[in-house]
């Protein structure tokens, strides 16, 4: 072979490679990507049904309910919506009322968030940056919620029951 | 006191990196020995002086001196001594700290160990290290000075994050940062070959060792940072995707390809500006990694620092590094000479291939973990990229590479034979059909796909012990002779092997983990039995002690198997009162590679614990695998051609040295 042909043949199989890898990017960024909403901005985007998002903003003061075999059920507001969101498994250890809150799911038909996970940050001012810039935005942003500038805080994602 | 010694140390190094960036310089453009010599003792007067600063640190975590904000907010006067020590780099201040220590170690390293290199290269070397450093001082100094004093000292500390008080984390990051750090080295001699314009087989053969003590770092610190991950958070995850975790695997597999080039550069000479260009990039993702933990720019499930004027000082000098290097490399490469011929089916080949497959790899996570950032700039919509894109990216690249892997290294240099390299492999193939054809009939109606990609991990197993067996002709001659052979072999040989195996151990644990790892969740009272995967657990009872900064309540769990009595678990649940946090210390019961795992969760108004126990099947080959790579490493890191081989001592070279 000559140097052309080699180079041709390593340009070529490179170009095949990218192609794939391309393919395979394309393919899962389709399936694979999860938006952010709150409870208001679900609400007027209407989010069907069986449709994976994650669900942030507060859990509402008085609405955690525990059932039986690690049933949980409570709500996530953000100041002028509420979410009913039910839950199976352990909670994270700083799951508390009144606090921020991220859960991944999907809404079921009778508009319930079925949450599989619960994401949940190791440290009691620590506040979800998702859900900070969300209320901010709608104008709910109270300085108490006290992102402390430099708190050190590290989470862990809960995984549920389902797997 | 200490303090402000610590802080004037940190300027003083500050002051030395910019000479070491300068004088050699001019040094190395004057042909003026003297001043290229000046690199070295700056490199290592720097290295002396922010281990003072260090030290400094270090002593007002010990001695609880709350005065030194840093101290106050990441320490407390009950902590025990080690993690007092840890706590030091468990705060964004104090691991930058670590940052340029690592930085100035390595500099100080090659100042003192590169003897053998030309004056001129050295001094260039230094120099690059020389303006990394002064940027990283200038930003600790800046913007994230350790030293500094609260004006009414309190009493009392705020403690360390619970989470971060763990023997795992003590090691994790110094190691995690040898490795990050370590490709600084790789960078400066990449940026000085094209300063100089000049590159060989010899340049590969310097640049070689300090990218496997790097990489070999940098690999144990990922596995250990995964473990950690895995039984202190407390639900047995060991991967999540996250940002954090993307940031220290990219650096990795761009490492890993750069290891791969640089063979074919040092061994044929090919592949010149493609190496230049891997190492520049390797240590770009090691910065990015740095920007990505330091700024808290991305939602993570890490984010341990949110301070945007950090953010932007890094971003800066992310650009100015990147930006710089590349735009040399732009300008200079073509400077660079072409190197030897290969055929594409060669050894050269292979590795090519090896450096496609791993750097695209690496393009997908970077992808995947950019997306969101772009994405909210572009519509100002938030969304996440999960495991799921990641497994339907990097994994099929993976598995494409893992195929590979065992035919490499049985091609020969300039051209190889596919055919008889198959042939050669024939044992290797059937070893994986075989266990592929026995995991179907043991997990009959199970997962179709584990077993197949168990095979794939099998068969580079098995490949990489036929390289071995075919190098020292095994049973083709008499053992005796066998043996002889295997003692003769090159360390590097025998280290490749190794951790080529150690990519099908991982695999075989990642598999057996994610496919046949069983769980029970619920809340259980004392006398409760929970089955899991054969095991029954009884919950004997519940106490609670104090520890030094915490109180801690503790499950007693009794195992059987088939009725024999194991062992007692004793998962936990820790209260820091300080923080008024909490953290969950899961018990581990390791049976061979499988573990069993137990964590607690809340307690009920009834007394009933929430508990999540997990059998996870092999789930330690996960770790063993990359422990089994770091171990190839440092064998081939022994390889008497890699100290040997490169040119004598400073004298002799210096003797050698054309006047430029």
């Amino acid at each position: 072979m000559t140097r052309k042909q080699r180079r041709l043949t390593m340009i070529g199989g490179s170009l095949t490679v990218l192609a794939i890898a391309a393919a395979l990017v394309l393919n899962a960024m389709r399936d694979s990507i999860v938006f952010f909403s709150t409870p208001t901005m679900a609400a007027e985007k209407q989010i069907p049904p069986g449709q994976r998002f994650r669900l942030g903003g507060l859990v509402q003061p008085g609405s955690l309910v525990r059932g039986d075999n690690l049933a949980v059920n409570f709500s996530v507001a953000d100041g002028s919506a509420t979410v009913p969101v039910a839950y199976k498994g352990i909670l994270p250890d700083l799951f508390r009322e009144g606090q921020g809150v991220v859960t991944e799911g999907a809404l079921d038909a009778s508009g319930v968030f079925r949450a599989d996970t619960v994401l949940a940050k190791h440290d009691e001012t620590y506040m979800p940056k998702d859900v900070a810039d969300a209320l901010k935005k709608q104008g709910h942003w109270k300085d108490d919620y006290g992102a402390k500038p430099g708190a050190a805080a590290a989470a862990a994602p809960v995984q549920g029951a389902s797997k | 006191m200490i303090a402000e010694a610590g802080h004037y140390a940190l300027v003083l190094a500050l002051g030395l990196a910019l000479i070491q960036s300068t004088v050699p310089l001019l040094g190395a453009r004057w042909g003026d020995h003297a001043l290229m010599n000046v690199a070295r003792s700056t490199a290592l007067a720097q290295l002396l002086f922010v281990a003072a600063s260090f030290t400094a640190l270090t002593m007002l975590h010990v001695v609880s001196d709350f005065s030194v904000a840093n101290v106050f907010e990441n320490s407390h006067s009950m902590k025990p001594l080690l993690y007092k020590i840890t706590g030091v780099w468990g705060n964004h201040e104090g691991s930058m700290l670590l940052w340029v220590l690592i930085l100035a170690l390595f500099g100080g390293l090659v100042a003192a160990f590169g003897n053998n290199l030309p004056l001129s290269l050295r001094a260039h070397v230094l120099a690059v290290q020389g303006w990394v450093a002064a940027a990283f001082y200038l930003f600790i100094l800046v913007t994230s000075n350790p030293f500094l004093r609260i004006a009414s000292p309190p009493i009392e500390g705020r403690d360390l994050n619970p989470v971060l008080q763990d023997i795992g984390l003590a090691v994790h990051p110094p190691m995690l940062y040898l490795g990050y750090v370590g490709f600084s080295i790789s960078f400066s001699f990449a940026v000085a070959a094209l300063i100089e314009g000049r590159i060989d087989a010899a340049w590969a053969r310097w640049v070689r060792p300090w990218t496997l003590v790097a990489w070999i770092f940098l690999t144990l610190g990922i596995a250990m940072g995964s473990y950690w991950a895995y039984y202190e958070l407390g639900w047995g995850g060991w991967w999540f995707w996250d940002p954090v975790e993307n940031a220290s695997l990219m650096p990795w597999l761009a490492g890993t390809a750069l290891l791969h080039s640089a063979v074919v550069m040092e061994k044929r000479n090919a592949l010149k500006v493609w190496t230049i260009l891997l190492s520049i990039l390797t240590f770009s993702l090691s910065l990015l990694g740095t920007f990505l933990v330091r700024s808290g720019v991305l939602t993570s499930v890490h984010a341990f620092a949110t301070d945007p004027a950090r953010g932007v000082f890094i971003l800066l000098i992310l650009c100015l590094f990147i930006g710089g290097s590349l735009s040399l490399f732009a300008w200079r490469a073509s400077s660079l000479k072409q190197g030897g011929l290969f055929a594409p089916i060669s050894r050269e080949g292979a590795l090519v291939l090896n450096n496609l497959l791993i750097t695209v790899a690496c393009w997908t996570v970077l992808l995947g973990t950019l997306y969101p950032m772009v994405h909210e700039v572009l519509t100002g919509n938030k969304v996440s990229v999960g495991a799921p894109y990641f497994n339907l990216t990097f994994g099929p690249l993976c598995l494409g590479l893992m195929l590979a892997v065992p035919f490499g290294p049985l091609l020969a240099w300039k051209r190889g034979d596919l055919l008889g390299a198959a042939q050669r492999l024939t044992a290797a193939g059937i070893a994986a059909l075989i266990a592929i054809a026995v995991l179907w009939a043991w997990t009959w109606g199970g997962a179709t796909f584990a077993p197949l990609v168990i095979g794939l991990a099998v068969f580079v197993v098995a490949g990489a012990m036929t390289d071995l067996a075919e190098r020292m002709a095994l049973f083709r001659v008499p053992l005796g002779v066998a043996m002889a052979r295997a003692r003769g072999l090159p360390r590097s040989t025998w280290g490749s092997a190794f951790a080529h195996a150690g990519v099908g151990i991982a695999l075989i644990g990642i598999v057996c983990e994610t496919t046949w790892n069983s769980e029970y969740i619920g809340s259980m009272k004392p006398n409760d039995v929970a089955k899991v995967a054969g095991y029954q657990l009884k919950l004997d009872g519940v106490t609670q002690r104090q520890g030094p900064n915490f109180r801690e309540m503790i499950a007693q769990f009794a195992v059987t198997l088939d009725g024999d009595e194991l062992r007692v678990m004793t998962p936990s649940k820790r209260n820091f009162t300080t923080r008024n946090s909490s953290t969950t210390e899961a018990a581990l019961l390791t049976r061979g590679a499988s573990q069993l795992y137990i964590s607690l969760g809340d307690t009920n108004a009834d007394g009933a614990i929430a508990v999540r126990i997990y059998h996870k099947p092999l789930v330690l080959l996960i770790w063993w695998g990359p422990v089994l790579m770091a171990f190839g490493g440092l064998l081939s890191l022994s390889d008497r051609r890699l100290r040997v081989g490169a040119p004598k001592p400073a004298k002799a070279a210096r003797a050698l040295q054309p006047a430029e």
